[in-house]
């Protein structure tokens, strides 16, 4: 253990000073909180642009209520401009994708649960992972900056398709792109450096008896998601520079006044972006692939099957880029091979569906909340997929793309991936984190607003698309094609008013079971994985003694045994011989 | 869903909302058996007072069949979706014709201009003309584009027409449509390309061939020294 | 044999899964997503440069002499971090800093004649805005100088730590300072054909 006290600078009995125990902390688990927290505030934000969005859909051009403040050019007497609408979308996309979705899932569940779900102390290297939060609350700030320099926030999408990103005169935002794209580049290291400790942490760190194939369906998705972002992050660091180096000392890498090539950048960042979709979707998946069999009180169907369907969708992810850009002047030979890859990745997405639908037969079912949110995430997530079908075909994309029906697909798998996802992860582990029970009541009134208010906002976006409403359009009542939608764009708007309001609840609940929440016994569900052999919240260093592993992760129900669960860490004999 | 479609007047229009359809009862099947399926065992299932739960692994074979097998239909549908996908596309956008009226289209900020060649049926001849926002066609006569993009990149999008192609600065991009039915229609940008994105509306004007005819003499209102007077293509039904 | 792995938590055998050391792993994910950066540049330096049918007149202008001396210098580098490693496994704590600053120098060398290159071109009115070759060639050249002067800083920390009481418990670090700049060195072994010679 003295390494590990000299990694953490002190020498076990000294008392850390508040900034090495709460601010600049090795301890993985309170990295990990602070990667929620930082995760939640920018998720308000997240939900602000969202809010003020739909209200210029909803009422164009009318003044937002409450936002009267807001000092022009960036609104005018509370009434959104084109400009800053553009710069809301932008930022709706870039927040919720690198400084919601990512931290919340990545930073916040991998950090605390791997080395607690692999029986070690902490992470590979803990300096490292401090530093990995300092950079992505560093790359916060300098995005948040943004919407205060002259000219505003990045306004060319979070896609910042080039050449619009490309020269400032055509959006005729200077700094905010600068901006954007260094708080990328930070975000990118950031996760890079997580990326290099989960990796290291889950192949080396793992306690005697934890093969690969007894490892926690929630270790299996964040190794892959680690391994998918290492893997693909790297060509758009280069195509980052080359933007900052285009708009600044005058490259023209994506300039085709300066005979560059304005698809390049469209390669470079979807080359990175369909994978990153996979880094998002499956920690959210791995949430609720541990949450089921502890409330079905059985094991996951088709265990196996599943780890090779998350490890298929990761490699298959490589390969189906170019649906993004069917319509964008690529080669029309090349839609059809990237309309059959990506249509292949129904195949391990089916499995995994087919395969958690069936765990829950023959089950003894209950339902608090963290089972209620994991039960929303697939059943919503479902909705995504099937959608992405459509646009997966070269021939209807050509109408689709572009349009909210695109919209509605992609928030149909990362609100349920990120947000039912992950609420159901903050349910199910809070009382480990903090070592109390959030309020059942609040949660389920959180989860039916949430699931309710979710799906009015997004069903009527489908029908949008349909209709052929463009996407990041300040206001489609121009369009006599589109009149008709206004009725619909009300409908989503107040649904988002709702849905909004609806998370109150979680945010009560959250902090005043901080302080007041029922105390957590060690292991409050019943459940088989490592990080419940150990105290909630757990000490430093995790384990009083390094546990040893003697069976895989979901031996629930096992016939002949009085309790209906046989945790991994249990030396009991293991019947069948696993 | 395709009653929420705008009106279809192309010819390849009718195939692309034909795929449209086809998937959607696919999905729809597996949409619909999926959460029937996953609701009737969260109901059926519940924890009942002295009932264990069933300690199934699925790991073998026959009770994997469960899965596998409806994931080999899966895989058998999807690739029926692409099949029947693939020579839409193809048609669409791989094998243009060659025979039409040429408009030469030119995406800015903040509108489209369209360029006709003039009776003379070339471009870069004085009779050429570029009018903004409004493309004007014969019914039931291919129209080629040429489609590029002064600045930044634009989408020419034409709903009732079901095209979409990226127009690009540096870059000329063919496409084709052939339009049936006389009106007008609405032509907008699908691809964000500055503050005034959303007001790029442009006009789809087919008009019947009366009417064509008509407007080519209201805009080359001098006759055509060659015999071919009022002709705008070389060939034409 | 290879260094033996201290385990930097716990008992060696409850914490090392794979007879790998932490360290090794870590910096082996590292440069695998290092090895996309440059990919990612290299590949877009290769299709432009096909696109726009070789750029064989702006080429002409590089400076192939200074770039074989800088080849020269930073394969001598790797070798010269080789013979650290290998002096830091014998705990020969004199040898592996000899070689260590050995290996510092060579890199600042690389810097200098990188700079002094850089100088030459930019006098001849070669900036990264006169054309996308040029934009290119400053783009990836440089950002392959900032990871060899990240390279020298981490060489330069490891050869000072390595004077103090800190030896025993740093020295199988020399491998993973090897190991980045080995890679440093590969991208260099890439860079330069392309942008020389070919």
């Amino acid at each position: 253990m003295q390494a590990v006290a000299e990694a953490h600078g002190h020498e076990h009995g000294d008392e850390l000073s508040f900034w090495r125990k709460y601010v600049f902390s090795v301890d993985h688990k309170v990295i990990g909180k602070q990667y929620m927290s930082l995760a939640l505030f920018m998720m308000l934000i997240g939900g602000l642009t969202a809010f003020l969005i739909r209200w210029q859909l909803a009422w164009p051009e009318t003044p937002v209520p409450g936002f009267g403040w807001v000092p022009e050019p960036t609104m005018f007497d509370g009434v959104v401009p084109p400009e800053f609408y553009n710069a809301l979308i932008t930022m709706h996309g870039t927040i919720m994708v690198f400084f919601v979705a990512m931290p919340f899932l990545l930073g916040a569940f991998g950090n605390f649960l791997i080395p607690l779900m692999v029986g070690a102390d902490d992470m590979a290297f803990p300096r490292l992972n401090m530093m990995s939060f300092w950079t992505i609350f560093t790359a916060s700030m300098v995005l948040l900056s943004a919407f205060f320099v002259p000219a505003g926030a990045a306004a060319a999408g979070w896609t910042g398709y080039a050449p619009l990103s490309a020269d400032p005169q055509y959006t005729g935002v200077t700094w905010g792109i600068n901006l954007w794209l260094i708080a990328l580049a930070l975000e990118f290291a950031s996760f890079l450096m997580g990326g290099v400790n989960f990796l290291t942490t889950a192949i080396n760190m793992r306690a005697p008896g934890l093969t690969l194939m007894r490892l926690p369906l929630m270790v299996w998705t964040q190794v892959t998601a680690a391994v998918l972002f290492m893997l693909s992050v790297g060509p758009l660091v280069g195509g980052a520079v080359m933007l900052l180096l285009d708009r600044t000392i005058g490259t023209g890498f994506f300039r085709p006044d300066r005979g560059g090539d304005a698809l390049l950048w469209q390669h470079l960042f979807w080359f990175f972006g369909h994978p990153e979709v996979y880094v998002v979707m499956l920690p959210g998946f791995g949430i609720i692939l541990e949450i089921f069999p502890v409330f079905t009180r059985k094991p996951l169907f088709a265990y196996k099957a599943i780890i090779y369907s998350i490890i298929g969708t990761g490699i298959l992810s490589f390969i189906v880029w170019a649906h993004h850009m069917f319509v964008s002047g690529i080669d029309p030979r090349l839609a059809t091979p990237f309309s059959v890859t990506t249509i292949l990745i129904s195949v391990p997405f089916a499995i995994m569906v087919f395969s958690m639908v069936a765990s829950f037969r023959g089950g003894a079912i209950s339902y608090p909340t963290p089972m209620l949110f994991a039960v929303g995430t697939l059943a919503t997530f479902v909705i995504g997929g099937v959608t992405g079908i459509f646009l997966g075909s070269a021939a209807v994309d050509i109408f689709l793309h572009g349009t909210y029906f695109v919209v509605a697909h992609f928030h149909y798998t990362l609100f349920p991936s990120v947000l039912f996802g992950g609420f159901a992860g903050v349910y199910f582990w809070f009382p480990k984190m903090f070592g109390r029970m959030m309020n059942e009541t609040l949660g389920k009134i959180h989860f039916w607003i949430t699931l309710v208010g979710f799906n009015c906002v997004f069903i009527p976006l489908f029908l949008a698309g349909a209709a052929g409403n463009m996407r990041r359009v300040y206001n489609p009542m121009q369009y006599d094609f589109l009149k008709h939608l206004s009725g619909i764009h009300q409908f989503a708007t107040i649904a988002t008013v709702v849905l909004l309001i609806g998370q109150v609840p979680f945010v009560i609940n959250f902090f005043w079971s901080l302080f007041a929440g029922q105390p957590a016994t060690d292991n409050p569900w019943r459940a088989n994985t490592l990080e419940w052999a150990t105290s909630s919240p757990p000490p430093h260093g995790n384990f009083e003694k390094v546990p040893t592993v003697y069976r895989d992760p979901y031996e629930y129900s096992l016939p002949g045994m009085t309790q209906d669960f046989l945790p991994q860490y249990a030396p009991a004999p293991a019947p069948r011989g696993v | 869903m395709l009653s929420w479609f705008p009106e279809n007047i192309s010819t390849f229009g009718g195939d692309i909302d034909r795929v449209f359809g086809l998937i959607y009862y696919v999905v729809g099947f597996w949409f619909l058996l999926t959460e029937t399926l996953l609701l009737y065992f969260l109901i059926r299932y519940r924890r009942r007072a002295r009932h264990a739960a069933t300690y199934s692994r699925g790991d073998t074979w026959s009770e994997l069949a469960w899965v596998l097998v409806p994931v080999v239909i899966v895989l058998a549908l999807d690739l029926g979706i692409d099949a029947a996908g693939a020579p839409v596309w193809a048609r669409i956008k791989e094998q243009r014709p060659e025979d039409g009226v040429r408009v030469l289209v030119t995406g800015k900020q903040f509108n489209w201009n369209f360029t006709y060649p003039g009776p003379d049926g070339k471009f870069d001849t004085p009779d050429d003309k570029t009018i903004e926002n409004e493309l004007h066609v014969p019914a039931n006569q291919n129209v080629l584009l040429t489609l590029r993009a002064k600045d930044v990149i634009h989408s020419f999008f034409i709903p009732n027409v079901r095209l979409k192609q990226d127009v690009l600065p540096g870059r000329t991009i063919p496409a084709w449509f052939n339009a049936t039915k006389p009106g007008q229609y609405e032509i907008a940008c699908a691809e964000l390309c500055g503050f005034g994105h959303y007001n790029m509306r442009g006009f789809l004007i087919v008009h019947d061939t009366e009417g064509y005819q008509e407007w080519v003499k209201k805009e080359w209102p001098e006759p055509a020294a060659t015999a071919d007077a009022a002709a705008p293509a070389p060939e034409h039904s | 044999m290879s260094s033996v792995a201290i385990a930097e938590h716990g008992d060696a055998e409850s914490r090392e899964f794979t007879a790998q050391p932490l360290g090794r792993i870590g910096v082996w994910w590292f440069l695998a997503s290092e090895i996309m950066v440059f990919g990612g540049l290299i590949g877009s330096y290769i299709l432009s440069r096909v696109a726009a049918g070789g750029w064989a007149a702006e080429r002409a202008h590089v400076n192939t002499r200074i770039a074989i001396i800088n080849t020269i210098v930073l394969v001598t580098s790797s070798f010269t971090i080789v013979k650290a490693h290998a002096a830091a496994e014998a705990d020969n704590r004199g040898q592996a800093r000899r070689f260590m600053l050995l290996t510092v120098i060579l890199g600042c060398m690389f810097l200098c004649f990188k700079g002094y290159e850089y100088s030459i071109e930019i006098e001849h009115g070669f900036t990264p805005a006169t054309s996308l070759f040029w934009s290119f060639y400053y783009t990836m050249t440089g950002l392959h100088g900032l990871h060899v002067l990240i390279g020298i800083i981490i060489n330069l920390s490891l050869f000072l730590l390595a004077g103090g009481a800190a030896w025993p418990r740093i020295k199988h670090r020399v491998e993973y300072a090897g190991l980045y700049w080995h890679f440093v060195d590969v991208v260099w072994i890439f860079l330069f054909p392309l942008l020389y010679l070919a």
